[in-house]
């Protein structure tokens, strides 16, 4: 079970002021409330909280942080409040105030922490509080650099509860504690991720669509992003690819289980890259897919059999052995760097997209929302999938994405420390 | 995927150099028809089928009707030329092609044959080179087709065909009954791709899916980080490096498992994950590694995702990746366990590289229709899992290149399950499995290895008429010998090793050098002998007692009357009250009693006990080899046997008039018994006479097989231990007698 560092003072009978806030402005649907979400095995004390909610003084004082530290990257969202009043803001600390600057007036921190802006969600109403939402990332091997910031900022004078998902919520603990003076909730990562995910996806369903999926995959001329409304989403197949991959089957807001995952991941489309080509980054890799071809390093049915393998209904063009005609040197010798990524980015992604197929086939669910930063500035691989998964199904499958791709872990943590689920 | 690597790796130049022993290998060229050929990246797999010509010792019966002077053998034996079908399988590297089609366009005098069957990736590239040399033309069979035919065929026919595969256990290889019903089954060929095919029948398949990580995956991919070219080096690398330096695991992630999921900290959460760093340096031994893990749980993943999702639980594994390699034997069954929590076991083919050569050879053989017969592994001509492999014996591969040999006969009987048996899935013939037992292995290679002397000179004197005894005894020693030491090291090599394997390795190898039967003239002298005294026993047990009569009829059996071994009592197995006390019952229906020996056990302890069987009302089917083996009374010795004593003895003379005793052969040639593999009309008979007893006589067919076996009638097995290591594991003194009286649970409640 969940360690539990944090509650709210007293369970009254009044209900969470996000909830409040929701119905103020009427836009949530009655499954999107972020309080339920919940694994199955929560869903009593889950239920139990409804009728006894606490009280309006518990919200936590600021900042309000939720932190996801996965294999490769660490995801921060941070709650910038709006609406402070003027007696708020001569009562604001000085490191808080500090804190709120330097993360809202960058967009990038160190040289390798992002602010992606086009992400932000502004004027949203949390905890009955107004302001922006901002989300952050750096690579985890700076996570020490990151601790050395906190502590510099005298994070630990105020007095925060910091929700951190993700491995390395565990991994890092010790560091967190020793280098920055700070306790760490820790919270499962799955359970944050769907409640992230269900959460994101309600309050955005009057702005522009959370939710996405490709038209016409087949066709690269005329595949278009269409919105898609993901209104009584369930049952429904969750793939989240980060470094590796975790496939959760979610059949009711409290009620999911991880199915299986791979470890054929986005780490794997780096590392392999990164190997074979020399480069460092995922963008630098991403680039190099984008412009090499990967027909030359893949055996193609075609090139074994000269066209369809029609007795088992092959097409020509579907590959056959991913890097089958490496083993052959002077095809070796033939091929670019750039082919090389692309035919590593291919791989993997068809292989996420055949491990998913089966799996929606195993039970029995339909639509498939596919999340995790491999996906980041990655149409390469969500038009692999959407076409993979409506190909290989014959339209049966659905591939649904999400413009948070890889966040959603760490607002999962924010909605935990503003609304514990236990 | 179809195995498309095949084309990738063959080298520019064909070695001529080489000297084959070729008349080791391309056997019975003379004869051969129906060529098929399955070239593959870097071996190939040739088949054809021929007949042989060897001895076979055959008895005749005198006519009798003449008058009989003393001194008259009973019948006469001569060793005539027998033909059979047996079909050859071999398998070389590509590069040995050209040498090899020379060899066989210079012996093949068969002229029928105009057309090759072949299948492989390499059948198009050597189609040119086959045509020239040969002279044939080349019919290309689908890749799948053959695959799934050869698959079929060797599960089919060849016992301990699948086995699983435990890298740490004591015995690396677990070999799989064979399960009455084939099908359906799951096979996962890991070529260049993976294929995933489900095989419902002997004529319905389907590829109901593949993925494109595959063994060319692992080749290329691996030969891009390693520098290393040769499939084989990748592997060896692979089984030297650590995958935990290159692969991001849970415990990298986590610092610890990942416990509410069940995730060790060990488990690999992203493979390659700590590669994606410019300023590190990974060994080639690491990467290689990293990137088996990752195809070999990429693969084992998926293969249980389509397991699940058609309700499979048999799923066998084959195509070069796995080929004769523990290394990926090992992280392929370890995917599997881990994916399913051990609800399915990874399976693998002793024959797997075969099997498209034997499914291209199928289709061009149907109009023989091999499918309507029965089919044994020759032990004598063929090779053995693992003859050639590189991690298991590098300077063998050196020595004599990699030829690998199958061959399988035809049998004249089509073989099938007792139905008597209880769970015919479930039953093992072998009473101990010499494969996981170490110290019962040694005990008996040196037991074989001792009496081999003896063996060879049996041989050479049954044949004294005959040219060339001494040399070809000589022959069989060694490649006997030859066996024996390949089993010592490869113990697995022809599936578990029993027994029952080692003397019916020794009957393959005395016919292989046209021994058919160093017994005959032992068994006649014997049988001779024997004959005289039976009236005399008859008409000794007449004289006494019920109760007195049956306990001699069964020391009968177990010692032929003459020895007072298990004169004693309590047995160190004694159900001889229990037997006795049935026997006051209700008469059985009919009792099927599997013979031993010849002369004084046949004659003097079976029939005088079938005689009283006979006289309670009992039928009674007598079962015996087809075959000769040791001193053990053949078929067609029992023929003339039973005529003769017919002619002394007029219950057996009214008993086989009325067709109250039936003698049946059992489709065996082999001194322990198989109740798996018998003679389709010996199951006929026993079902149409409702038989409800089984008598089963003999160490070899009651001790070293059968002691466990469940039958759903009652039972007797019955044997005098004749070795004394045998009888001290089973806690007695030699010449320990076993009396197993065996009542199955059910009709014991019935009678309660």
């Amino acid at each position: 079970m969940k360690q539990k560092d944090y509650h709210c003072e007293n369970g009254g009978a009044t209900k969470t002021e996000l909830e409040e806030a929701r119905e103020r402005e009427a836009t949530a649907s009655p499954a999107s409330g972020s309080s339920m979400m919940t694994s199955a095995g929560r869903a009593s004390s889950s239920n139990a909280r409804r009728t006894a909610e606490p009280p309006v003084k518990s919200r936590p004082p600021f900042p309000w942080f939720g932190l996801d530290i996965g294999g490769t990257l660490v995801k921060l969202v941070y709650f910038e409040p709006k609406d402070i009043t003027a007696e708020e803001e001569q009562e604001e600390v000085e490191n808080l105030k500090s804190i709120r600057k330097y993360l809202t007036s960058n967009v990038a921190y160190g040289s390798t922490g992002i602010r992606d802006v086009h992400l932000e969600l502004k004027e949203l109403t949390l905890c009955g509080r107004t302001g922006n939402l901002h989300f952050i990332r750096f690579p985890t091997q700076d996570m020490h650099a990151f601790l050395q910031m906190v502590r510099q900022k005298h994070f630990s004078s105020l007095h925060t509860t910091l929700c951190a998902t993700g491995g390395g919520a565990y991994k890092f603990e010790p560091d967190f504690r020793m280098m920055a003076n700070l306790q760490l909730l820790k919270l499962d990562e799955l359970d944050c991720l769907v409640r992230g995910i269900l959460y994101i996806d309600s309050v955005k369903s009057n702005g522009p669509s959370e939710c996405y999926y490709f038209e016409n995959p087949s066709d690269p001329e005329h595949c278009i992003q269409k919105p898609y409304r993901l209104e009584n989403p369930y049952p429904l197949l969750l793939v989240n690819i980060g470094s590796g991959v975790s496939i959760l089957a979610v059949y009711s807001e409290d009620n999911y289980r991880r199915v299986t995952g791979t470890s054929l991941g986005g780490g794997t489309f780096l590392g392999l890259c990164c190997l074979l080509t020399g480069c460092s980054t995922f963008e630098e890799a991403l680039d190099m897919a984008s412009r090499g071809e990967s027909t030359r390093v893949d055996k193609l049915v075609r090139d074994i059999y000269g066209g369809d393998y029609e007795r088992f209904g092959l097409p020509g063009w579907a590959v056959a052995s991913s890097f089958g005609n490496m083993m052959c040197k002077a095809k070796q010798e033939s091929v670019s760097k750039e082919d090389l990524a692309r035919a590593t980015l291919v791989t993997i992604t068809n292989n996420i997209g055949s491990i998913t197929r089966m799996c929606a086939l195993n039970e029995n669910i339909e639509r498939v929302v596919f999340v995790g930063n491999f996906l980041r500035v990655n149409t390469l691989s969500m038009k692999l999938l959407a076409y993979a998964m409506e190909y290989w199904s014959k339209g049966q499958l659905k591939a649904l994405f999400l413009q948070h791709e890889g966040y959603f872990g760490a607002v999962g943590a924010l909605l935990e420390l503003l609304n514990p689920s236990t | 995927m179809a195995d498309c690597a095949r084309k990738g790796r063959t080298r520019d130049s064909m070695d001529k150099s080489i000297t084959l022993p070729p008349d080791e290998i391309f056997r019975n060229l003379e004869n051969a028809k129906r060529f098929a050929i399955d070239i593959g990246g870097s071996l190939t797999k040739l088949a054809y089928y021929s007949t042989v010509q060897h001895k076979v010792a055959k008895v005749r019966s005198f006519d009798h009707t003449a008058k009989e002077t003393e001194g008259d053998p009973l019948y006469e034996i001569s060793v005539q030329e027998e033909i059979t079908a047996r079909l050859h399988f071999i398998k070389f590297e590509n590069t040995y092609i050209e040498t090899c089609l020379d060899f066989i366009k210079d012996h093949l005098v068969n002229t029928e044959t105009k057309v090759i069957k072949a299948t492989g990736g390499g059948a198009y590239k050597f189609k040119e080179l086959i045509e020239k040399k040969l002279r044939l033309k080349v019919d290309k069979e689908d890749e799948m087709t053959c695959l799934i035919k050869g698959c079929n065929f060797v599960l089919r026919n060849i016992p301990h065909e699948a086995f699983v595969y435990a890298k740490h256990a004591d015995s690396e290889f677990r070999f799989q009954n064979t399960h009455p019903d084939i099908f359906p089954y799951l096979l996962i060929n890991i070529g260049s791709g993976v294929s995933i095919v489900k095989v419902e029948s002997e004529d319905k398949f389907e590829r109901i899916g593949g993925s494109s990580i595959g063994g060319g995956t692992f080749w290329g991919l691996g030969a891009l980080l390693t520098k290393t070219k040769r499939f084989d080096e990748l592997l060896q690398l692979a089984s030297r490096g650590q995958h935990s330096s290159v692969d991001m695991l849970v415990k990298d992630i986590y610092g610890g498992a990942y416990s509410s999921l069940g995730l060790t900290g060990d488990l690999i959460a992203s493979s390659f994950g700590k590669s994606a760093t410019t300023d590190k340096e990974f060994s080639k031994e690491d990467m290689a590694k990293s990137l088996l893990h990752m195809i070999s749980n990429d693969i084992g993943q998926l293969a249980c995702l389509y397991a699940r999702l058609h309700n499979l639980s048999r799923v066998y594994f084959g195509g070069f990746f796995i080929r004769g390699h523990p290394v990926t034997m090992h992280t392929i069954t370890y995917s599997i366990n881990f994916f399913t929590k051990g609800e399915v076991q990874a399976l693998f083919l002793r024959h797997e590289g075969y099997l498209g050569a034997i499914g291209a050879f199928l289709k061009g053989a149907e109009e023989d229709n091999p499918n309507q017969y029965s089919w044994g592994e020759n032990y004598a001509g063929s090779s053995g899992l693992m003859s050639v492999s590189p991690d298991l014996n590098p300077m063998q591969r050196a020595r004599s290149g990699t030829f690998d040999m199958l061959e399988m006969d035809r049998l004249e009987r089509q073989l099938v399950n007792l139905p008597l048996l209880q769970d015919p899935s479930s039953y093992v013939p072998d009473t101990v499995d010499l494969t996981e037992d170490a110290l019962a292995r040694e005990y008996w290679l040196s037991c074989f290895e001792d009496a081999l002397d003896g063996v060879v000179k049996r041989a050479v004197a049954s044949q004294p008429d005959l040219p060339q005894a001494a040399e070809r005894a000589e022959k069989f020693r060694q490649k006997y010998l030859h066996k024996l030491q390949t089993l010592r090291h490869q113990p697995f090599a022809y599936g578990s090793l029993t027994v029952r394997s080692l003397l019916d390795t020794r009957e393959h190898c005395l016919n292989e050098f046209n021994f058919p039967d160093p017994y005959s003239k032992v068994k006649q002298k014997e049988n001779d002998v024997a004959l005289k005294y039976f009236q005399k026993v008859v008409m000794s047990l007449e004289k006494l007692s019920w109760e007195q009569r049956q306990f001699a009829l069964v020391k009968g059996l177990l010692a032929g009357n003459v020895f007072d071994w298990g004169a004693k009592r309590p047995w160190l197995v004694d159900c001889y009250n229990e037997w006795l006390e049935r026997l006051k019952g209700p008469p059985h229906k009919c009792a099927l009693f599997f013979v031993d020996n010849s002369g004084i056990d046949i004659i003097l302890g079976v029939f005088p006990f079938v005689r009283e069987l006979l006289c309670r009302g009992t039928e009674v089917v007598l079962a015996s080899n087809s075959g000769p083996a040791l001193n053990d009374v053949t078929n067609s010795e029992l023929q003339i046997l039973t005529e003769r004593i017919a002619a002394m003895d007029s219950v057996i003379q009214t008993a086989l008039k009325e067709d109250k005793l039936t003698l049946v052969q059992s489709g065996s040639s082999s001194p322990c018994l198989d109740l798996s593999r018998l003679d389709k009309a010996l199951a006929t008979v026993v079902l149409e006479r409702h038989t409800d007893l089984v008598v089963i006589e003999g160490m070899g067919r009651a001790i070293h097989t059968n002691y466990y076996a469940m039958l759903n009638c009652e039972s007797l097995k019955l044997a005098v231990i004749k070795n004394s290591w045998l009888a001290e594991r089973l806690g007695g003194k030699i010449f320990s007698v076993v009396f197993k009286y065996e009542v199955p649970f059910k009709s014991q409640e019935l009678k309660q």
